[in-house]
């Protein structure tokens, strides 16, 4: 590639015969400039290592303690047993989060890339990204004030009619239950997912595209064809960075979901009930202010517990996603 | 429409939407309806998710439109209490853009040397690696964020210990990752050619990335920074955890609690959710999307006047 005359733009690596020439003046210049930012770039991975050992270091404390030692903070739980309906909530309004965001995503990836008239992807695709410039504080007001009394009613004839399904059944106003929660989660995830779904729907081959039109094939022949088989990975990809984001957002839970009594260990499938979840991140941000020396401890082992698991789920996703572009959230 | 082949979704017809002659079969017939029914349920999908945008900008604005007044954007609040409906937001604001400040400060010039270390250095495993993490950090939740600077700074300095300092570096944690991708991708976007052009004429490599390859993609890393700037700006949760809320300006982001705007808002919203409390809440929810928005504008002007690609 370096001895290309006319090299890729995108694919800049510097000429490496070029670069050797400097023998000279700029020598020290050299050495300092490039350790520098190699410097940086270990920082950069330092710190996400630095991120999971000071957590373990002061979860340690209350990992080691024995339930004696945390009961007061934890009303008699082990932390096992104080940081597994925590594992579960945290999970459960994730899912249901991507149950509602995942679909709508990929339709609206769909319409952006394959459906909009030229003139109007652009600024849909804007649109759907202004989503996610809104601060989560401002979603959990949102949440609070014109979606929780908007969906009560809602809720209200669900569980009614499907009173015979437990999952739905028992529904009590207000709507400040984990579906709430998720609604809001979904609509924070969607962006991030719509945004990936729509890259790799628009890198599907033109090739696959007109060999299915010219087949005879509809535009949703062509979409459930050509286009949603070769996106595939990419979708699923997208849908776990978004599962990552919904597992760690903290404000829209917090503000939204009247969490389980302190002390309770509660694994309940009542996704309509309120007071039967609450989530780890939504739980350290209301418990932290009253916690001190060992209760802190306990708090940040729920948050590693958090940490590892988006970690994982994000790795997951990136490894994907890295197989087939060179495409992030980031941008 | 029972009759038109071509999808609903627009008059203009692109090439893609050469329509295919159905046979006026019942399995033709069926295609059709798909192929339309499908258009319908695509279209609605996006219409939905412009519900959660145009109406949560619609409450902001009309919610805390009626609070915003000269008086909320200049006063604190001290001495505010009870039912008072005095009292602003002047210290969260400064307490956000001076929290905001000092994170850049932090995050740009690692985030910018480590995208320059992978567009003009990284080579192999390395760079690789980075890569990959750089892009799973940016998936670090940001209580995870905040965690690790309380963590942190229980170790260095003590477990009672809050400051401003705190919360930059939790949010430094956040901001790295966005500022190292975008940043590289503009670096990516220098022509191989202009830094071919310098080594010919005998510069060194680190004079040619600093006078040909960053005054070449200035603007767009400026519009990277100042993106990332308003992703950050309204994170709450690690602020939450660092500087929590006070009801004066703290200047000092050395020692002490800080208020800020989403802090601000939560705070306000948590005491009193339906009185006054959700007034300032909402004011304070109006001023940080108007900031958000502001950055949003700078960055699309700096990368419309000064890009390379317009040159």
């Amino acid at each position: 590639m370096s001895t290309d005359v006319r090299p890729d733009p995108v694919d800049a690596v510097a000429p490496e015969p070029l670069s050797d020439h400097t023998k000279h003046p700029g020598r020290f210049g050299n050495r300092l400039f490039s350790g520098i930012s190699l410097a940086s770039g270990i920082l950069i991975l330092a710190t996400l290592v630095a991120v999971a050992a000071f957590l373990l270091r002061e979860a340690l404390p209350a990992i080691t303690s024995s339930t004696q030692d945390i009961a007061d903070f934890t009303r008699g739980l082990s932390l096992g047993q104080y940081i597994a309906p925590l594992v579960f909530g945290t999970v459960l309004a994730a899912i249901i989060a991507l149950v509602i965001a995942v679909p709508l995503s990929i339709a609206i990836a769909l319409f952006i890339a394959h459906y909009a008239p030229k003139r109007l992807a652009g600024p849909v695709a804007y649109a759907i990204d202004l989503l996610a410039a809104i601060p989560s504080v401002v979603y959990g007001l949102w949440g609070f004030y014109w979606l929780v009394p908007l969906v009560g009613p809602f809720f209200d004839w669900v569980s009614t009619t499907f009173s015979f399904i437990p999952l739905l059944a028992d529904y009590a106003p207000p709507a400040k239950n984990i579906t709430s929660a998720a609604v809001v989660l979904a609509v924070m995830v969607l962006p991030i997912v719509t945004a990936v779904s729509r890259e790799v729907f628009l890198q599907t081959p033109r090739l696959h595209i007109e060999a299915s039109l010219a087949l005879g094939a509809t535009r949703w022949e062509v979409a459930r064809m050509a286009i949603l088989p070769f996106g595939r990975s990419g979708v699923i990809s997208a849908s776990m960075l978004g599962l990552g984001r919904a597992l760690g957002e903290t404000m829209a839970v917090l503000m939204i979901l009247a969490p389980f009594a302190k002390g309770s260990s509660f694994f309940s499938w009542h996704i309509l009930q309120s007071a039967q979840h609450q989530t780890i991140a939504a739980n350290i941000a209301q418990q932290i202010r009253e916690a001190h020396g060992l209760s802190v401890s306990v708090l940040i082992a729920s948050g590693l517990a958090l940490f590892a698991i988006t970690l994982v789920v994000n790795m997951i996703a990136r490894w994907i996603v890295s197989r087939r572009a060179a495409f992030s959230g980031a941008n | 429409m029972a009759v038109q082949t071509q999808s609903p979704t627009g008059p203009t017809p692109t090439p893609t939407d050469a329509a295919p002659s159905f046979a006026t079969t019942a399995s033709g017939r069926r295609r059709k309806r798909t192929n339309t029914i499908m258009a319908v349920v695509v279209t609605v999908a996006f219409l939905i998710a412009l519900i959660p945008l145009i109406s949560l900008l619609v409450e902001v604005v009309v919610r805390g439109g009626k609070m915003i007044s000269w008086d909320f954007l200049t006063t604190d609040m001290a001495g505010v209490f009870g039912d008072m409906t005095t009292g602003g937001v002047e210290h969260a604001i400064l307490g956000t853009l001076q929290i905001t400040a000092l994170a850049t400060l932090i995050s740009a010039p690692i985030g910018l040397l480590a995208a320059i270390y992978l567009v003009e250095y990284g080579t192999g495993r390395l760079a690789k690696t980075l890569t990959f993490f750089v892009d799973v950090m940016t998936g670090i939740p940001s209580i995870v964020a905040g965690l690790f600077a309380v963590a942190l700074f229980a170790l260095l300095v003590g477990p009672a210990y809050r400051s401003g300092l705190m919360a930059a570096v939790a949010l430094s944690v956040l901001m790295i990752p966005v500022v190292v991708r975008s940043c590289e991708e503009m670096l990516r976007l220098v022509p191989n050619e202009l830094r071919e052009a310098a080594y010919a004429l005998g510069v060194p490599k680190w004079l040619t990335i600093i006078k040909v390859v960053l005054r070449t993609s200035l603007a767009g890393i400026v519009t990277s920074i100042v993106l990332a700037i308003a992703r950050v700006i309204g994170e709450t949760a690690p602020l939450l955890l660092t500087v929590g809320i006070v009801t004066t300006v703290n200047t000092n982001m050395l020692d002490g609690r800080v208020a800020t705007l989403p802090v601000f808002a939560y705070s306000q919203y948590a005491q009193d959710s339906q009185g006054v409390g959700a007034d300032r809440a909402w004011g304070a929810a109006l001023v940080l999307i108007v900031m958000i928005m502001l950055l949003n504008l700078v960055a699309r002007f700096i990368s419309r006047r000064f890009s390379i690609a317009e040159k």
